[in-house]
This record gives structure tokens, sequence and C-alpha cells, in this order.
């Protein structure tokens, strides 16, 4: 082996290493950080994790939105329409967040079956529903039929 | 009328097309010079078809011709004209004829600033850049056509979405897509040279300035859509790894590492192989970004279109380009040798390792973005890649990277001993520890509690930042420091400085912005004053205000520090007239060493104490984080406006890099006897 041939094997062989642990740590952080999304049956049928946060939704249930006395803390309930949960919410809400309306969230729940969320999406458009939440409720055989019509005209 | 002009201009477009991508390449094999000659006009002749395609669009959305349904569904007469404007481009139909615009204007840049380059050459730039063409045309006018017709028309369009109304916006795609289309002109270079087999110094030179110049567009856009998700999502981010987002910082990414590639390949007639596939790369990733953002799987702000019709088009596209390139990429890429020898700590070897970073960094990027989508699309499973798996992989992969900006401009190309780059280098490295233990011993302390990762941040801003300095005074170490002799370092030399600089600065903005930015949500009554980042914000109540096309609860807040009068800041409420959708609309008092920022929640009002809430940040340094990208593109601009680029030598050239290689070998020789 000439001397070129032994310098460029032993860059390569840095960088090999060098990528390999940067590598091994980025898939380590891609598992720690992978959330996944249970639906509130799921979360009463005690499938959701208690220790790490995930994203659950579903439809903000009319009149269920209270605000505590500080003004800044929210709660509210969700529905798949088959099983319901307690969301608290500390914060403002977004723009587009209405009783009766698909939401997500992120966060974790407690031992008393309350989700605390870290952040509250409802998404840009009126008509849209999450497709996550839209899923769930097809799963649990209650999608409202005019938002089976409507999901069918977005897609 | 007009607008059945810029229908069938379109259609005459996809013939000029097919026209320009066959015979010239055909030509080109056969050696007939009036097939290969044609391609020149033809791409011009695009130019002008889809310009005239692109201003009927225009003028129908201008004079509110709801007879288009695209126009119907994205205007509306209320709205301000720059609106109307640029809502052509607000939508898929429209943001597609955008696309085919910028790609006719960069055949056109081609066909008018290539005058030195071989005629066989040019012949099969301009093909490929014709199949292109042809797959966006037939896209638009087979399952997005924006001069679809509606009749009866509506007497009212159903408006632009209202957060698209702003003027961060109105810019921002066209400078993404010229960007993004801007790669497909390196990705045409590249293709033409595989398919000649002769890739030497010269393609790469050519190459060079074309690549940096989309690449500066690209930064400009990204940045302006950055600065317009802050400014009009009213939750004070500038950044959300957000999968649109993603979608064009991989081909940013895979593009910075071509621009230094190619800049290998030219003065050192090496990693051929290697520029050719990034060149191949960064395209993929544009086109990736086209279909991730236009074909519905993402949901955002951004996904207009949900046909699936039209995902799948997109889907079949990428897959013949990419596969396409790839194959012929498999099936030339062998025959390229590379020649150039070089040391274990050499420019090249550094160039390498900022290559191999940049794209290892797109790939976890990709991998976050995809793995959801193709996991939901397999099994069903919802799942999502949380910011903090990005910003860990961007840091730890950004990290050495910066480390290396320094050493890049210093070592010499061949090789450099080690040791004595150490000593030139011995007051960057002194300063920038003495920051780190300062900044650690001094600096006050922050509620997110990391200092640590703050110091190793102003660590890297000031190793940047003296490196550079010590890398041009280092240019002077055997001549006269003068102003005489700094102005005859060539352009393109401080367009490198200034891009590098730029990376110290965004490193310096982003650690002290989340280091010390605070916020805080609250339930506010008129005359009430609060405390946030040293700042006294007064509350002073909200009052109704009818904009052009909306109604506004407007937020009144003084803010003063200490006893000095600051400002008057009016956060908004927007109720859009026709799409009848709340927006909120921050109010920001911008300087360049901190942002003040408030958005106004919700009435919360009892016993008619008149209460809101409201969400008031302090950011320090954000300016620095578009300031980066700014002096990043101007660094770019100055680099492409080297006044090399525009000389006619390319005899000379080709003698140089004959007479290196000749060296280079002697060299090589010597050494293995030696």
């Amino acid at each position: 082996m000439n001397a070129v041939r032994r310098r460029r094997l032993l860059l390569v062989s840095a960088l090999v290493i060098g990528v390999g642990v940067a590598v091994t740590l980025a898939l380590m952080a891609f598992r720690q950080n992978l959330m996944y999304y249970y639906t509130p049956t799921d979360v009463h049928e005690g499938k959701a994790p208690s220790t790490r946060s995930f994203r659950t939704g579903g439809l903000v249930k009319q009149g269920s939105l209270h605000r505590d006395p500080d003004g800044v803390t929210v709660r509210f309930t969700i529905t798949d329409l088959k099983q319901e949960m307690i969301v608290l919410y500390r914060g403002i809400l977004p723009d587009l967040f209405r009783e009766g309306q698909g939401i997500i969230a992120n966060g974790r729940v407690g031992p008393n079956g309350v989700f605390t969320a870290k952040d509250v999406l409802a998404k840009h458009d009126e008509n849209y529903m999450p497709p996550e939440v839209a899923a769930s409720l097809k799963k649990s055989g209650a999608m409202p039929q005019h938002e089976m019509v409507k999901e069918k005209n977005k897609l | 009328m007009i607008t059945d002009i810029g229908h069938f201009a379109l259609v005459l477009t996809l013939g000029v097309a097919l026209l320009q991508a066959s015979l010239p390449m055909a030509g080109s094999f056969t050696g007939n010079r009036a097939w290969m000659a044609l391609a020149r006009p033809a791409g011009q002749t695009q130019f002008v078809l889809v310009a005239i395609a692109f201003a009927a669009l225009a003028y129908a959305f201008l004079t509110d011709n709801f007879g288009l349904v695209y126009v119907a569904q994205n205007s509306n007469t209320q709205m301000p004209w720059i609106y109307k404007f640029s809502a052509v481009w607000g939508a898929h139909e429209g943001s597609l004829l955008l696309w085919l615009f910028i790609l006719s204007v960069w055949t056109l840049a081609i066909t008018l600033f290539s005058r030195g380059l071989p005629e066989e050459y040019i012949a099969r730039v301009l093909s490929v850049m014709g199949m292109i063409s042809i797959g966006f045309t037939c896209f638009l006018l087979f399952t997005s056509n924006p001069f679809q017709e509606i009749f009866p028309a509506p007497l009212q369009g159903r408006e632009l979405n209202p957060l698209l109304q702003d003027p961060g916006l109105a810019i921002h795609p066209p400078m993404l897509y010229t960007g993004y289309v801007g790669f497909s002109v390196a990705f045409a270079f590249a293709l033409a040279a595989l398919i000649s087999g002769r890739l030497d110094a010269t393609w790469a030179r050519w190459s060079r300035p074309w690549t940096t110049v989309a690449w500066m567009f690209l930064t400009i856009g990204i940045g302006l859509g950055s600065w317009w998700a802050y400014n009009e999502l009213g939750w004070g981010g500038w950044w959300f790894w957000d999968p649109v987002e993603n979608a064009s910082f991989m081909p940013w990414l895979v593009g910075t590492a071509l621009i230094h590639s190619l800049a290998v390949t030219e003065k050192r007639d090496t990693f051929k192989a290697w520029t050719v596939l990034l060149a191949i790369i960064a395209f993929s990733l544009s086109l990736l970004g086209t279909f991730l953002v236009r074909s519905g799987v993402l949901t955002s702000v951004h996904a207009f279109a949900t046909d699936p019709e039209r995902g799948l088009f997109i889907l079949i596209f990428l897959g013949v380009v990419i596969g396409g390139s790839l194959s012929l990429y498999a099936w030339r890429g062998g025959q390229i040798r590379s020649i150039g020898h070089f040391e274990l700590f050499s420019r090249e070897s550094l160039m390498l390792m900022n290559n191999v970073l940049l794209v290892v960094t797109a790939f976890f990027i990709l991998l976050g973005t995809l793995y959801p989508l193709i996991l939901d699309a397999l099994t069903g499973e919802k799942i999502s890649v949380g910011p903090p798996y990005f910003n860990l992989v961007f840091m730890l992969l950004m990290t050495p990277l910066v480390l290396l900006i320094v050493l890049g401009p210093l070592v010499r190309w061949k090789g450099q001993n080690l040791w004595e780059t150490v000593k030139t280098l011995r007051v960057p490295l002194g300063v920038s520890t003495a920051g780190f233990v300062l900044a650690l011993l001094l600096l006050p302390p922050s509620k997110h509690g990391r200092l640590a990762m703050t110091a190793m941040g102003i660590m890297l801003g000031i190793w940047v930042f003296s490196g550079l300095i010590v890398s041009v005074r280092e240019k002077f170490r055997h001549r006269k420091l003068s102003l005489e002799s700094l102005k005859a370092l060539p352009v393109s030399y401080y367009g490198m400085l200034l891009g590098h600089f730029g990376i110290a600065v965004f490193v310096t903005g982003v650690t002290v912005l989340n280091t010390y930015q605070t916020d805080d949500d609250m339930r506010v009554t008129p005359g009430q004053q609060v405390q946030i980042g040293g700042y006294n914000f007064r509350f002073e109540g909200v009052a109704q205000q009818r904009g052009p096309n909306y109604m506004a609860q407007r937020g009144t807040i003084s803010v003063s520090q200490g006893d000095k009068y600051i400002t008057t800041l009016y956060p908004e409420k927007r109720v859009y007239m026709v799409q009848t959708m709340p927006m909120t609309e921050a109010a920001i008092d911008d300087s360049l060493l901190r942002d003040l920022y408030i958005s106004l929640g919700e009435p919360v009002g009892s016993a008619g104490d008149g209460a809101w809430l409201m969400r008031i940040y302090y950011k320090p340094f954000q300016r620095w984080i578009w300031l980066a990208p700014l002096l990043m593109a101007i660094g770019g601009f100055l680099a492409a406006s080297d006044r090399r680029y525009r000389q006619r030598q390319k005899q000379v050239l080709q003698d140089t890099v004959v007479a290196q290689q000749l060296l280079d070998e002697l060299l090589a020789t010597s050494a293995a006897k030696g």
C-alpha cells in the first residue's frame, strides 16, 4: 500500500467513524422523539403511555369549554364519539378553536385521566378535519354523515 | 378572450417544449447543426409563450374575471390589488404556472448567457431543460389547468386565504421557486456533461455561477418564508421543522454541498462523479419539495392540492426524473476519472467533510420528514417526529461544520502541515476559548437553564468571526496589506467571506435568542401594566376597526422602559369578511438587538371589565436570524458576479487544466518513487 492510498484509507475511516457516531446518536434521538397518536378510546383502554408525551385529537364537545379564574387556563372535553377525555391547557387557544370542531393536542395524560396539553392545534380551514381525527371517528363508526361527505369532497 | 389566449399559449408551450427536448438532443449525436441550432430559439419562444400565459392569468386576477374557477376560488373584488396579483401563485394551479414561468426564465437566461459554450453541449443542456418543461406543462394542462372556466361566472370570488395576504408571502414563493428551479440548470449541465462523457473543470466552471445564483435565491426564499411565518402565524416562532419547511431546506443543504464541491471540481479537477451526483440529488429534492407541498400528502397551510391524481402525476414524474438521471449516472459515471491527489489534511479533505456533513444532515431531515408519511401509507399508524429530533440532529452535525468553516479557506489545496495551521489559528483558538469560559462565568442566568450550550454557541460565533479575519490576514503573509491589495482580491473571495460571516451571525443570533427569549400569556384589563424582559407594557384597551376586507379588534399597548417611552403597539384580531376566518395579526417592534412581539388572544371580560388575553414575547437578537440569510445571499451574489466567469477564455482554461494535471501526475510519481 503506497502513501497516497494509506492516507486515503485514513481519511475514509475517520469519516466513517465520525459519521457512524453521529448516525447512532441521531437514530437514538429519532426513536425518542417519535410521537404516537392515540384516540381518547385508546387512552381509556390504557393503550397510551403514561410516562411520555403523545398526540391525541377529537371533536371538542359542545359546551365543555371552561376557563379558570386566572383567565389563561382552560379545560375542555374532546371526544371520538365513543369515549371522552378532559384536556387541560394553559395559554391562548388557536384562532380556529371552536366547540364542535376537530383539534389535535400534544401532551401527557395524568393518573387521573386528564390530558395536559403543551400545544393545541386547530387547522387553518374552517371545514377541515385533521386526518387523524377523521380516521379515529371512522374507526369508532361515529363519523357524522355530513362530515363524511365533506371529507370526501376534500379528498 | 385574453384568458383563451393564455390557455392557447400554454398548449403551444407543450409543442415547443417537445421540439426543444427532442431535435437538439438528436442533432447533438448525429452532428446535425441545424437541429442543434433549434435549441436556442425554441427556449426563447417558450419563454414568450409562458410569459403570455402568466400575464393572461395575472390580468384575469387584476380585472376580477371570476369566469375562471381558479380566480373565483382565490380572489375577491375587495382585495388590495397587490394581493390580487400575488394570488396568481396563491394556490396550486397558479403556483405551478409560476414554476413553469421561472423555468422558462432560466431557460431564456441560458440561451442568452452561454455564447461561449460549445454548440453541442448547449443543445443538450437546453434539451434537458425542455424535458423538465414537458413534465410541468403536461401537469398543468392535464391535471391543474388555471384557465378552466366556470359558467355562469359567480359575481364575487372566494378570496385568497387571509394568511397569505401578507407582503412576505407575495415575494416568498417567487424567490423560493427561482431557487428550486435554478437547480434544474445545475442538473441540466451535469446531465449534458454525463451524456457527452466530458466531465472536466470546464464543465464545473460553466455550472458554478448558475448554481450559486440558484442557491442565492433559495437562501432568500427560505429566509422570507421564515419571516412570513413569524409575522403572520402570530405565535412568535420562526422555524417549526414543518415538513414544508424541511422540503425547502433539504435542497438548500445539498445545494450548499454542491457549490462547495463544484469549487473543488473546478480548481482541482477532482470529486467529479460526486459533484454530478450532488447536482442530481439537489434537483430531485427540489422536485420532492414540490411533490410534498403540492400533492396534499402533507396537511399544512401550503397543501393546496388534495387530488390524488395530481399526487400520482408528480410521483411518476419524480420517479422518471430521479430514475432516469440515476441510471444515466450509473451507466456513464463509471467512466469518470478523478486525477487530483491530496493529503489527509488539505482543503480537498475539508471540503469532503463539509459535503459529508451537509448531505448526512439532509438525509436525517429527509428521514424525519418522510418516515411518518411512509409509515402511515404502509400501516396506517399515525406518528409524528418532534422538533427536538431535528434540533438535535442539526446541532450535532452542524457544530463540526461551523468549526471547519474557518479551516476551509485557510488550508491550502493538496495539503498543509496541521501544526502550522494550529499555530496560525492560535489567536482565534485563544479568543474563542476565552469567550467560552467568560460566557460560562459572566452570562446572566436564563430561565431555559442551558448556559453550557449558550457558551458553546458564543464560542462558535467568535471562532468563525475571528478565524475569518485571520484567514484574510494570512493571504498577506508575504505581501503588504493595503487597501490596494485588498481591492485586488477577487470579488468571489469576498462573497465567500460574507457567506461564512452570515453563518457566524446566525449561530450567535440563534444562541442568544434561544437562551434569553421570554414570553407570557396573561389576562389583562384596560389600564393594567405588565413587565417582560425589562420592558413595561400598559394595556390601554381594545377598539373595533375596519380594514379593506376585514373587521378588526385592535388592541393598544404602550411600551416603556423605565421612564422612557418606547413605542405603542397595535395587535389585531381580524375576521376576514368573505372566508369569515379569524386571524391573529401580531404587532412587532423590531430592532437589531431585540424584538417585542404582542399577540391578541380573545376577550375574556366578566362584568364589563374589558379584559383580554394577550401574549407578549421579548426576543433578543431575532433580527440576526434573517440578517444571516441576507448576508449569505449577498455573498452568493458576489461570488457569482466574479468577472472570471464572464471571460471567454475557454482555451486558456483548458490549457491550465491540462498543465495542472501533468504537474499532479509528475508530483505523484515522484512522491511514489521518493
